[in-house]
C-alpha cells in the first residue's frame, strides 16, 4: 500500500547523513529502506510494531534516553544515531539476557546458520554464560503433522502470536502463563488440529528462532545445504512467491519471500505445505503406451513417434476436424502458448480449448 | 469472464490485490475467499484492522461473515435478481454516482428501467435475503468512498455465470466505484494459471492476447509469423469435443494436465465420450481417472521442474524457476514442441524465454514482456511495450470497450437450470476446500494434509440432519437425477436449511457424478454450484 499513498516527503539525519522520507514511517522502516542495519527479534514487517524486545533502539539528538526506532515515527529534523557502544552495550545485555535460560542446542536446531537470535548473539558478542540462568525444561507437547514446537527455545517476542490473531484471525494461539512459565500456546495447550489451526504455518515464519519450526523438514538439511529458487505458487491464483529449497534433487521445504508483490512472504497450508507432490513415488517417470487393460513403459521416442503418427493418421481418415486439445490452467502460459500454436499450425484446425474455464 | 468483457472491455481483474487493504468497503459476492484464496483474505483481514466495512454475499455462513456488517444470505441461483435489488435500492434513494454514468458509460436508462421491478420486497422473496438487510447493503456500498467487489466462483459457475458477472459490473457502474485505486472488481478464479491460460488463447475462436481468429488481419499476422496458413473458422469447445466424440465425429484428442474424468460435472458423459476416442493422449504428473481412458501417457513436468511464468488474478505476469530438473527427463513445452516437430511442423526453443519472447511479438497487451523484466515483482498486464511499467488499475481513463464507455446490461432473474423437488429436495453446493486443490492428485500426496483432512465431508445443517435422523460423520448416500455417491456426513452452522455442500477433491466421493449437464450458453462454464439432490440413511 506504501506505493500508492502519498504522504509529504521530509529530511533528517541518520549516523550523519542526510536523508529523505515519507512522513509517519517509523526510525526502523526508514533504516531498513536506506540499508541501515538495526537489529530487531520482535518486529515483523507483516505486523503493527510495539516495541517489545528494545533490541531496536537507536539515539535521537536531544533525547535523554534510547527509543524504539520501530515504534518511534521520523521526524522532521531528527538526527539520529544508530549505532554507538552505550546501544551496543545494551543490546549486549538483553541477547545475553535471552541466552541465559536457551537451550544450548545450536548444534542440532533446525534453525541454525539462519536464526536471529545465533546471529545477534555473535554480532554483540553476547555469551550464554554471562547471566547463567536456571533452563526451562517444558515437554514437547504438540502433535501435529505440521508444526513443531519447542517451548524451551520460545524467546516470548510474541510474533507468532501477533500473526496468528491479527493477521491470519484464527487466534490458535495465545500468550499463556505468566512469568518464567509463560509461552504461546493453545487453548487449553491442546495439540494444533483441525479443529482449532488452518496449518498456515504463519507462525513459523514469523517466529526468529528455532522454537517454531516445519515438521515436515526437519532433518532434511539447513541454511547453506540447501539451494533456494524463487518461484511463484502451483495452486490458486492469488500468486504467491516463495522459495523452494532443495536438496539433491528434492524439494525439502518452503520458505517466504519478504519482498513479494501479492503476499509478501505470507503464505497458506498449501503454499507452504503441500510440495511433497513433487518427489512423490507415484509420480509418471516415463512414457507409457497402452497394453491391453494396462499400460507398458515405452521410451520418449517411442511415444513420441507413436503420438504424432496416430494424429497424422487420424487426421487423414477423418478430416482435419476430427482431431485436437485439451490445454491446462495449471501449466505455463508458455506451454499454453505453444499447446494453440500446435493445434492451428500442426492439426490446422482451431479445436483447442482451455477445459477448466473457471 | 466474457461477463466483464462484454461490459468494461477486458476479462481480467480490474485492480490489484495490494489495493484489497486499502478500500474502505469490501462485498465479497461468491467467494469463500478465507479457503478459496487465503492470502488475498489477509488483504481483506488488513482492511478490516483499517476499519473497513464488509458486505458478504453468499448462501453459506463462510468464516468472513464473522467480520461482515451485513451478510447477504441468499438462495443459491439468485445472484442476478439480489444484485438489481440492490441497484434498485440505490437508484430509489439518489445515490447512483450521476457523473459517472453520464461521462463514462451507455445504457444506464434501460437497466433503471428494469430494476424498478426489484423492489426490497420482491427481492426478498426471491432470494430469501431480508429487505432491511439488502437496503443497508446498497446504502453501505453507494455511500462509500472507495468501495471494492470480490467475486468467486459462486458467480461464474452457474448456467448465468456470464451474465451474474455483467450484474455485478452493473453495480459497480451505477456507483463509479471502478477506474480507481482501491475500487474495482477482482475476480477470484480457482487455479494458479487460469488468467494466463485465457490470455495465451487456447481458446477455439481466439489467438492469444483475445485477438479473434476470425478477423483476416490478425489471421494474417499469425500466419506470417508462424509460417502456415491458418483455418478461419472457430473450433470446437472442449463439451463439443467431448459431444462430437461421443456421436462419433471427433476422434483423437491430447489432454494438457487436465483432469475431466474427474472435474467436469456430469461424469458418466464424459467418461463415455473419453471411451469412444480412436486416440487420447494425455500429459500429466500422476495417474487420474483421465489417463484410465488414454492410449499413451506423457510424464509431466511439475512447476518445480520447469521454467516458464504464470499469471495471476490481478493480471500479473510472475516467473516460476526451475527448482530441480524434470523427473522424466522433458517438461510439457518439450513434450509440444518434439510432438509438433514429429508431425511435420518444426517447433523449436532454446529455452521458455524465447516463447516469451514470440508471444510477446504477438500480443499486445504482453508486447514489453520478457523474461528480464520478470526478475523482481512482475508485471501486470497491458504492458504494451519494453518501456511500459506495467498496469496496476484498468479503466482508469477509458474502458477498453470500442468508444471507451462501459456498458450496462439490464439483465432479468432466471432460475437456476436445476431446481429441488419433493424427490430431490436439497440444493448440492460445490465448492472448494483450503487444504485441498481441484482434483486433489497434489494435496493428497502430501502426507500431512491427508492427515488433518482424510475425507470428503457433506455439509449439512442441524435441523436437516435432525430431521433426516442422521448424525455427525455417519455415512449417508447423496442422490441426484445422474449419480449417486456415499459420503460422511460433517454437520455444521455453515449450510443453511435446505442446502448441502460438497467438494470436488476426492475421488472416491466424486461430487461430479451428482452435479448437472447444464451449463452457461456463453462460455460452456458448467453449472457447479447448483443442483437438486437428496440425502438419505443407506439402508
Ligand atoms: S498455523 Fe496458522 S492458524 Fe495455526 S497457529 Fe500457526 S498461524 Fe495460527
Ligand atoms: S514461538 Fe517463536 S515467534 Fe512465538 S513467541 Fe516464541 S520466539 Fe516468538
Ligand atoms: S500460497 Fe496459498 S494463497 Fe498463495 S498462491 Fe499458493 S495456494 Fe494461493
Amino acid at each position: 500500500m506504501e506505493t500508492t499513498l502519498d504522504t509529504a516527503l521530509i529530511k533528517a539525519t541518520i549516523n550523519g547523513k542526510e536523508i529523505t522520507a515519507h512522513e509517519g514511517s517509523s526510525i526502523l522502516e526508514v533504516c531498513r529502506d536506506n540499508g541501515i542495519y538495526i537489529p530487531t527479534l520482535c518486529y515483523d514487517e507483516r505486523l503493527e510494531a510495539y516495541g517489545g524486545c528494545r533490541l531496536c533502539v537507536v539515539e535521537v539528538k536531544g533525547v535523554a534516553r534510547p527509543l524504539s526506532s520501530c515504534t518511534t515515527p521520523l521526524q522532521k529534523g531528527m538526527d539520529i544515531i544508530t549505532e554507538s557502544e552505550n546501544l551496543t552495550k545494551l543490546r549486549s545485555t538483553i541477547v545475553s539476557l535471552l541466552l541465559s535460560d536457551h537451550p544450548n542446542d545450536c548444534m542440532f536446531c533446525e534453525k541454525a546458520g539462519s536464526c536471529t537470535l545465533q546471529d545477534l548473539a555473535y554480532r554483540y558478542g553476547a555469551r550464554s554464560d554471562t547471566y547463567a540462568g536456571e533452563k526451562r525444561n517444558i515437554p514437547i507437547t504438540d502433535v501435529n503433522p505440521f508444526i513443531y514446537f519447542d517451548p524451551n527455545k520460545c524467546i516470548l517476542c510474541g510474533r507468532c502470536v501477533n500473526i496468528c490473531q491479527n493477521l491470519v484471525k484464527v487466534g490458535t494461539i495465545d500468550m499463556t502463563r505468566r512469568g518464567f512459565q509463560s509461552r504461546p500456546d493453545t487453548a487449553f495447550g491442546r495439540s494444533r488440529s483441525a479443529d482449532n489451526c488452518v496449518f498456515c504455518g504463519q507462525c513459523i515464519s514469523a517466529c526468529p528462532v528455532g522454537a517454531l519450526v516445519e515438521k515436515p523438514s526437519m532433518g532434511k538439511g539447513r541454511g547453506r545445504e540447501l539451494k533456494q529458487v524463487r518461484t511463484t505458487c502451483t495452486y490458486c491464483g492469488t500468486g504467491c512467491n516463495f522459495f523452494l529449497n532443495v536438496r539433491d534433487n528434492q524439494v525439502v521445504r518452503v520458505t517466504s519471500d519478504y519482498s513479494a508483490p501479492v503476499n509478501k512472504g505470507n503464505l497458506c497450508i498449501k503454499g507452504r505445505f503441500g510440495y511433497e507432490f513433487i518427489n512423490h513415488e507415484s509420480r509418471i517417470r516415463t512414457p507409457l503406451i497402452r497394453d491391453g487393460e494396462g499400460f507398458r513403459e515405452a521410451s520418449w521416442d517411442e511415444a513420441l513417434d507413436y503420438t504424432a503418427g496416430k494424429f497424422k493418421e487420424i487426421r487423414q481418415k477423418y478430416g482435419s476436424e476430427s482431431v485436437g486439445a485439451f490445454s491446462s490452467s495449471r501449466c505455463t502460459n508458455e506451454e499454453n502458448y505453444l499447446i494453440s500454436k500446435w493445434v492451428r499450425a500442426a492439426l490446422g484446425n482451431n479445436n483447442v480449448d482451455n477445459c477448466a474455464r473457471v | 469472464m466474457a461477463g466483464l468483457a462484454t461490459s468494461l472491455g477486458a476479462g481480467a481483474a480490474s485492480n490489484s490485490f495490494d489495493q484489497i487493504s486499502g478500500a474502505d468497503l469490501l462485498l465479497i459476492f461468491g467467494s469463500n475467499t478465507t479457503e478459496g484464496h487465503p492470502i488475498v483474505s489477509l488483504q481483506v483481514n488488513e482492511a478490516i484492522n483499517r476499519g473497513a466495512k464488509i458486505i458478504v454475499g453468499d448462501p453459506r455462513k463462510i468464516e468472513m461473515v464473522r467480520f461482515a456488517d451485513v451478510w447477504l444470505n441468499l438462495k443459491p441461483g439468485t445472484n442476478i435478481a439480489l444484485l438489481n435489488g440492490l441497484i434498485h435500492v440505490i437508484v430509489k434513494e439518489g445515490l447512483q454516482n450521476e457523473n459517472f454514468i453520464k461521462n463514462r458509460t451507455e445504457g444506464f436508462d434501460e437497466l433503471k428501467e428494469l430494476v424498478k421491478d426489484y423492489t426490497p420486497e420482491r427481492v426478498q422473496e426471491i432470494t430469501g435475503v431480508n429487505r432491511e438487510k439488502i437496503i443497508k447493503a446498497a446504502r453501505l456500498y453507494a455511500e462509500a468512498k472507495n468501495a471494492m467487489i470480490l467475486y468467486g466462483l459462486g458467480v461464474t459457475e452457474h448456467r448465468m455465470g456470464t451474465e451474474n458477472a455483467m450484474s455485478i459490473a452493473n453495480l459497480a457502474l451505477t456507483c463509479g466505484h471502478i477506474g480507481r485505486p482501491f475500487t474495482g472488481i477482482m475476480a477470484l478464479r480457482g487455479q494458479n494459471n487460469v488468467q494466463g491460460a485465457s490470455d495465451m488463447g487456447p481458446a477455439p475462436n481466439i489467438f492469444p492476447g483475445y485477438q479473434p481468429v476470425t478477423n483476416p488481419e490478425i489471421r494474417e499476422r499469425f500466419e506470417k509469423a508462424w509460417n502456415v496458413k491458418l483455418s478461419p473458422k472457430i473450433g470446437l469447445k472442449s463439451v463439443e469435443m467431448l459431444d462430437e466424440a461421443k456421436k462419433g465425429a471427433f476422434k483423437g484428442l491430447l489432454i494438457m494436465g487436465e483432469d475431466p474424468g474427474q472435474t467436469d460435472p456430469d461424469l458418466h458423459h464424459v467418461w463415455d465420450a473419453l471411451k469412444s476416442l480412436e486416440f487420447l493422449a494425455v500429459i500429466d504428473i500422476f495417474h487420474t481417472e483421465t489417463t484410465r481412458f488414454a492410449h499413451v501417457i506423457f510424464p509431466g513436468a511439475s512447476f518445480a521442474e520447469k521454467d516458464g511464468t504464470f499469471t495471476n488474478g490481478e493480471r500479473r505476469i510472475q516467473r516460476v524457476r526451475k527448482a530441480i530438473e524434470p523427473l522424466s527427463g522433458l517438461a510439457e513445452w518439450q513434450i509440444l514442441c518434439e510432438l509438433s516437430s514429429r508431425m511435420g511442423y518444426p517447433m523449436k526453443y532454446n529455452h521458455p524465454s524465447e516463447v516469451m519472447d514470440e508471444i510477446a511479438s504477438l500480443t499486445p497487451i504482453y508486447a514489453g514482456v520478457s523474461y528480464d523484466r520478470l526478475e523482481s515483482g512482475g508485471l501486470q498486464w497491458p504492458c504494451p511495450s519494453r518501456e511500459h511499467p506495467g498496469t496496476e488499475t484498468l479503466y482508469t481513463s477509458a474502458f477498453s470497450r470500442a468508444g471507451g464507455l462501459a456498458k450496462f446490461v439490464p439483465l432479468e432473474h432466471r432460475q437456476s437450470g436445476e431446481t429441488t423437488d419433493l424427490e430431490y429436495p436439497f440444493i448440492l453446493i460445490t465448492g472448494r476446500r483450503r487444504e485441498h486443490y481441484n482434483n486433489g492428485s497434489m494435496t493428497r500426496r502430501v502426507k500431512g494434509i491427508m492427515e488433518l483432512y482424510p475425507e470428503e465431508i457433506l455439509e449439512l445443517n442441524q435441523e436437516d440432519a435432525d430431521r433426516l435422523n442422521i448424525k455427525d460423520k455417519e455415512t449417508v448416500r447423496v442422490s441426484s437425477r445422474r449419480g449417486e455417491i456415499m459420503v460422511k456426513a460433517g454437520i455444521m452452522e455453515r449450510s443453511q436449511q435446505g442446502q448441502v455442500f460438497l467438494s470436488f477433491h476426492y475421488p472416491d466421493a466424486l461430487s461430479n457424478l451428482l452435479t448437472s449437464e447444464h451449463r452457461d450458453p456463453i462460455t460452456g462454464t458448467p453449472e457447479y454450484k447448483v443442483c437438486a439432490v437428496k440425502v438419505e440413511k443407506p439402508d
